[in-house]
């Protein structure tokens, strides 16, 4: 067998259709569109079976909690009548203390059924844990794929915080330094052991995060008699997006604003060496936010079910210091110590809330766990360490990679907006540009359209006006 | 005395790929240094000495070669170190709301 880089990455069709159990030809319409409802449909699992599998794991019915003191705190510094009611889903309360247990829940029961022995996943992050927590649960082996460290063999707390977890759950753990490469490592590892791929972007990952929405729109119900005005979601991949709305439809919530957060890491490139260790989020920043809404499948699958144009009426930025100050709030007015990266929805609801009336109510639909490494001091103290400075100050200061600013106070909050419209054409003109020479048809316009939350006419007029330019 | 003795909770370092095997289109600070791992398990070998050839069985009971280069390693991530930065956050919060 071939190993090398080349002749593994020549047979990644081959090895990823034999670890998902997934034939992703089916679903192809053309070059541009596939069926995505009919791929999702296709794991054949039930929205209750999936609320069975995650019941007999432990995982979900978390608490929603009020935060009223956080609440009041930010009417404090609002107009006169501004400041919704926020209320947090305390997702830390998850087996392995993530909402990332939803997802791997039903992909784990998925991958036993259908008699593989063991999982492997690639995350440096919650979905690691959960992964191994859950396989662990119905004696599936588990490998996580990680990248850890920098070529100084220097590694975030963070991630050496969830290289800990995944062995405390009894993952074979690969420890990888930085680079895109860790993708042949998947496929070599892949078919080597002849596990069960669980990524993160097939239809039953997403499946499991629906039951989040779901819960959180009848949690909603029965505590304020209403569903959300809002919904807040820290956003990387997609899925986290995608799941939570296409729950909240399923119970009904139909005309919740649904908006993402990510944290600004703009400028930080994703796969360099020297910025690995200078950026303080390892997820739940643009680096991934931006990207993979620009263009969804460019995943370890053929297509992505993860699809947050979708879904998104607004995505928002928020800094890292923001997210350390919510993160020490959260901790101080409402007694819940949980990890920062899980608070870049609540930092963001910060400013979000203060635009929005009294007697409106925001959801943020998660929390993680913390733990040595993850948390705003040990965090803080690794980015000093690598030369970033950490200084309180007005968030419009903060620099990706140089300069964290930790508020002054919390009237200084604010959002980058992103036009989810300049996205949409970034997108669009991805998938002519990768689909080159193929002329789309009015099928593919249509799927366009679906896939971005637009119209037909949006997706022709965008198109028309960037091949008139 | 060997450094460690089978049975022994071990790391391995494999290098992946030499900078030269590396897709071109990297950032150049990620293709100029090697594509690295780090693997943890049990030594299989009879004893090794750091930096010998060794196969570990991993938590999974696979069997994988690489560079012995840890001996019951230890997790030394930590809680860090208090930071004037957040020290004042809670106390000045609570004082806005009237509950010092």
């Amino acid at each position: 067998m071939d190993i090398s880089y080349a002749g593994t990455m020549s047979r990644k069709n081959e090895i990823l259709k034999n670890a998902t159990g997934i034939d992703y030809d089916r679903f192809e319409i053309s070059p541009v569109a596939f069926d995505y409802e009919k791929l999702m449909d296709s794991c054949n699992y039930s929205f209750e079976d999936a609320l069975k599998i995650l019941h007999e794991a432990g995982v979900g019915q978390t608490p929603l909690v009020e935060l009223k003191n956080l609440t009041e705190l930010i009417r404090s510094v609002s107009l006169p009548g501004k400041g919704a009611r926020i209320f947090v889903k305390d997702e830390a309360a998850n087996p392995s203390g993530s909402f990332k247990d939803r997802r791997a829940a039903i992909s784990i029961y998925h991958a036993q059924k259908l008699g593989y022995k063991g999982v492997v996943a690639a995350s440096s992050g919650n979905y690691g844990a959960a992964v191994a927590s859950l396989a662990a649960k119905r004696g599936l082996k588990t490998v996580i794929l990680q990248e850890v460290y920098d070529s100084r063999k220097v590694g975030q707390p963070e991630i050496l915080e969830k290289t800990r977890a995944c062995e405390a759950y009894g993952a074979e753990v690969w420890q990888l330094s930085v680079g895109p490469e860790l993708f042949y490592i998947m496929l070599r590892v892949l078919e080597d052991s002849q596990f069960f791929s669980a990524s993160l972007y097939v239809p039953t990952s997403i499946l499991g995060i629906e039951t989040l929405g779901y819960e959180l729109a009848q949690q909603m119900l029965q505590l304020v008699g209403r569903f959300p005005d809002m919904v807040v979601i820290t956003h990387a991949g997609g899925g986290n997006v995608t799941g939570t709305t296409r729950g909240l439809e399923k119970a009904g919530s139909k005309n919740t604003a649904v908006v993402g957060v990510s944290v600004d890491l703009q400028g930080l490139h994703m796969a360099s060496d020297s910025d690995f260790n200078r950026k303080s989020f390892t997820t739940g920043h643009t680096g991934f936010g931006i990207p993979f809404l620009t263009w969804p499948d460019r995943t370890d699958v053929p297509r992505n079910c993860a699809r947050g144009l979708r879904y998104l009426d607004r995505y928002v930025l928020i800094s890292q210091g923001e997210v350390f100050y919510t993160t020490e709030l959260l901790a101080k007015l409402e007694g819940m110590e949980r990890g920062p990266a899980g608070n870049t929805s609540l930092a963001g609801a910060i400013a979000l809330a203060r635009e929005m009336e009294h007697d409106q109510v925001l959801v943020v639909q998660e929390t993680e766990y913390t733990a040595a490494g993850k948390l705003p001091s040990s965090q803080l103290t690794f980015a000093k360490e690598n030369g970033v400075e950490v200084k309180c100050g007005h968030p419009r200061d903060n620099i990706p990679g140089k300069v964290i600013v930790i508020p002054e106070e919390i009237n200084q909050f604010r959002l980058e907006e992103l036009n989810l419209d300049k996205i949409r054409k970034s997108y669009f003109s991805k998938t002519m540009e990768m689909t080159k020479p193929y002329e789309p048809t009015q099928e593919d316009f249509l799927f366009l359209a679906e896939d971005s939350n637009s119209s037909i006419d949006y997706v022709l007029g965008v198109i028309q006006s960037s091949t008139s330019n | 005395m060997p450094d460690a003795r089978k049975g022994d909770l071990v790391q391995i370092h494999q290098i992946i790929l030499e900078p030269d095997q590396r897709p071109e289109n990297l950032p150049s600070s990620t293709k100029s240094v090697p594509y690295e791992c780090w693997i943890k398990g049990f030594l299989l070998n009879e004893s090794a000495d750091l930096g010998n050839k060794v196969k570990i069985e991993t938590f999974i009971g696979r069997e994988i070669l690489g560079i012995l280069c840890s001996i019951n390693p230890t997790y030394d991530h930590n809680f860090g170190t208090p930071l004037k930065e957040l020290l004042t956050i809670g106390g000045e919060a609570k004082k806005q709301l009237g509950k010092t």
